[in-house]
């Protein structure tokens, strides 16, 4: 089966050094200029099946959502490859991306932010058709925006509203409509439920459930709430400080978690049937990707770490089916 | 008994007219107890805490009830003599702890100040039991930390260094309001486990505010579910938690995603909570309610035993004792 979207050796870097005063720095009796940049994404490679639903977590700043971003073109990778479709599209100019965008949705995390204050519904979610369906007549952009309206659950008498006019849960099925709207084969979705509160999650994620059910979708999940990922998703990536540590299938990670950092991030979750917590200690902080460490990024807070961790960094290797970790420990079955 | 808080009300008087955002609560706290008060936004949890502080701001003011701390009534009390109990006897933490926290004082600055101003010590003597504070809140190298600013330490850091701000003066009551909210599952996990160390070790009382159940489920002795500003029901969180009685708390408990039902989809509540300024007739969570019948539209029901131990639930459907 050919993945629909395959993200090879994919390297974004930020440069905050800022104005040319900002970069000088007095150093050894001299004035040097040094550049500052942020090391979002080192070298991350992934694929997502066409149907599936692909979850990427990790903790803030990790580099989960500029992963979201760069593979939607939103920002230009410094290093590797994107296709989708074994096409090559991370180096095509604005207009022949265009098509792929229409293909390519995303939801944003924070439905109050996301949506244009200015604009009514109807226009809001006219406005992808008009740019990638130019054809379109204007009975049939009134249909289909009554349809995807009726599809997400918002009444469509509602389409001349404002966003300020709805409530948090029936914004965000908005701009879920907003990304249906162009038929797409592939959405983004980037912490679309975080912002939310409890009995309106379980309502959105029903909706993409249904979404993906009816229209075959395939999703990139952004989250950090590992709940939510053992419910939907086909297969997890783990990140840490820009790079993946494990990605393996759902069932398979949350049974028997193998890179020492998802059995941490794991035991971390509260349990409700549980009265105490019980979670594994990491020593130290997550160090900042302006000065990544050497060697494997986790190895000064990871229990099982020795030289080579700090020399070496790890390969994503497959263990064995549907099952690749980056750690030397779990390749040399160290206890 | 530590807290004891008997028909509470706070209303706020909006410009279209007075709003009630809390409606006649009653719960009480025991010294050494933790409380979790938990509902979604807008059920009225972080103004129920703040209240007992007198917190609210213009136009909210507290329209009703008593609030009884170590036998006196704090409502009563003025606000030159709720100060001596501020941060003294009663701490609060906050969500965020960059919100908290003066960007522009050292901590050492912050933390002295709370302790000198309720206790006559010395600079030299507040400086060390800061110290001692931020070492008993497990921060290395508290002797250097204490001359840094907030910007210099990580999130979780910040937020151990509130906890010591609360801490300092050995309150008896710790009223937390979502303090691992805005942190990570790692950093979260940590500090639960000081905020549950410290209390037993202290024999502190905690009110713990949030919205996340399985939070409350690992931290507290009793849960109180809020909805439209009232508390729906009350109980000891294990019993809440496996055998809730009102729909709502079953609602809320079935729409996370559970073990037992990966990829299915979610039993969802319906609805979103009505807006205070437009309450509906009979009891507030009616038109979301699954097994609602005329009565429910009709009347609204109060807090009842129900056949569980210590364990309440204003639903008419819920067989009582």
């Amino acid at each position: 089966m050919t993945p629909l979207l395959e993200v090879t050796n994919l390297y974004k870097h930020f440069d905050i050094s800022g104005g040319l005063l900002d970069q000088l720095q007095f150093e050894g009796g001299r004035i040097v200029r040094k550049k500052t940049t942020v090391k979002a994404i080192n070298g991350v490679s992934f694929d997502v099946h066409p149907g599936e639903t692909l979850c990427m977590v990790g903790e803030s700043g990790c580099g989960k959502s500029t992963v979201a971003r760069t593979v939607l073109g939103l920002y230009e990778p410094n290093q590797g490859e994107i296709r989708y479709k074994g096409e090559r599209i991370d180096n095509l100019p604005p207009s022949k991306m265009r098509a792929f965008r229409a293909k390519m949705q995303m939801v944003f995390q924070d439905p109050y932010a996301s949506l244009n204050p200015r604009m009514k519904v109807q226009q809001i979610l006219e406005e992808p058709i008009k740019i990638h369906k130019a054809a379109a007549t204007s009975k049939e952009i009134a249909e289909k925006i009554s349809e995807v309206m009726k599809d997400v659950g918002v009444d469509p008498h509602w389409k001349n509203r404002y966003p300020h006019e709805f409530s948090g849960g029936q914004r965000q099925r908005i701009s879920i409509a907003r990304a249906l709207m162009v038929d797409p084969e592939f959405v983004v979705a980037d912490e679309p439920i975080s912002a939310l509160d409890v009995s309106i999650q379980a309502q959105i994620l029903n909706l993409m459930m249904d979404a993906q059910e009816e229209r075959n979708l395939s999703y990139l999940f952004i989250t950090h709430d590992l709940s939510v990922v053992e419910h939907i998703g086909t297969r997890v990536a783990v990140m840490y400080l820009g790079t993946l540590c494990e990605l393996s299938s759902t069932r398979k990670l949350f049974e028997s978690p193998r890179h020492p950092y998802t059995q941490a991030l794991l035991s971390a979750i509260p349990r409700l049937d549980e009265e105490k917590p019980n979670h594994i200690k990491l020593k130290g902080e997550v160090p900042t990707p302006i000065h990544l460490p050497s060697g494997c990024v986790f190895h000064a807070r990871c229990p099982l770490a020795n030289e080579r961790c700090k020399q070496e960094i790890p390969k994503l290797l497959t263990i064995e089916e549907n099952l690749q970790v980056a750690c030397h420990a779990v390749e040399e079955q160290r206890d | 008994m530590l807290l004891d808080v008997k028909n509470l009300e706070v209303t706020f008087a909006l410009r279209s007219g007075p709003v009630q955002a809390i409606r006649n609560i009653s719960f009480s706290l025991d010294r050494g107890e933790r409380l979790g008060l938990v509902g979604e936004s807008g059920a009225g949890k972080s103004v129920a805490g703040f209240s007992i502080l007198n917190l609210i701001s213009q136009p909210g003011f507290i329209s009703g009830g008593e609030i009884f701390f170590e036998g006196k009534n704090l409502i009563k009390m003025s606000e030159k003599e709720l100060n001596t109990i501020r941060g003294d006897r009663i701490s609060m933490i906050f969500q965020d702890p960059m919100m908290t926290l003066n960007p522009v004082l050292t901590l050492g600055t912050q933390m002295t100040e709370i302790v000198r101003t309720h206790h006559k010590l010395s600079k030299k003597e507040a400086r060390s039991l800061a110290i001692e504070t931020l070492r008993q809140v497990h921060i290395p190298t508290p002797e250097k930390r204490i001359d840094q600013y907030p910007h210099e330490l990580s999130g979780g850091m910040r937020q151990r260094v509130v906890i010591a701000c609360a801490l300092i003066s050995k309150p008896a009551l710790i009223i937390a309001d979502e303090p691992t909210t805005a942190l990570d599952v790692t950093i979260q996990a940590e500090i639960m486990d000081l905020l549950l160390e410290l209390c037993e070790s202290e024999n502190m009382g905690l009110i713990l505010i949030t919205h996340d159940l399985s939070v409350v489920a690992q931290m507290t002795d009793r849960i109180a579910v809020m909805y439209a500003g009232k508390i729906v029901e009350i109980g000891k969180t294990q019993q809440v938690i496996r055998e809730s009685q009102h729909p709502y708390t079953q609602g809320l408990l079935k729409a996370l995603p559970q073990k037992r039902f990966i990829g299915k989809r979610l039993n969802q509540i319906d609805g979103s909570m009505p807006s205070l300024l437009s309450m509906p007739t009979g009891c507030s969570f009616h038109p979301r309610c699954p097994i609602l019948d005329d009565r429910c539209r009709a009347e609204r029901p109060s807090l009842q035993d129900c056949r569980l131990e210590g364990h309440q639930a204003a639903c008419f459907k819920v067989e009582g004792k």
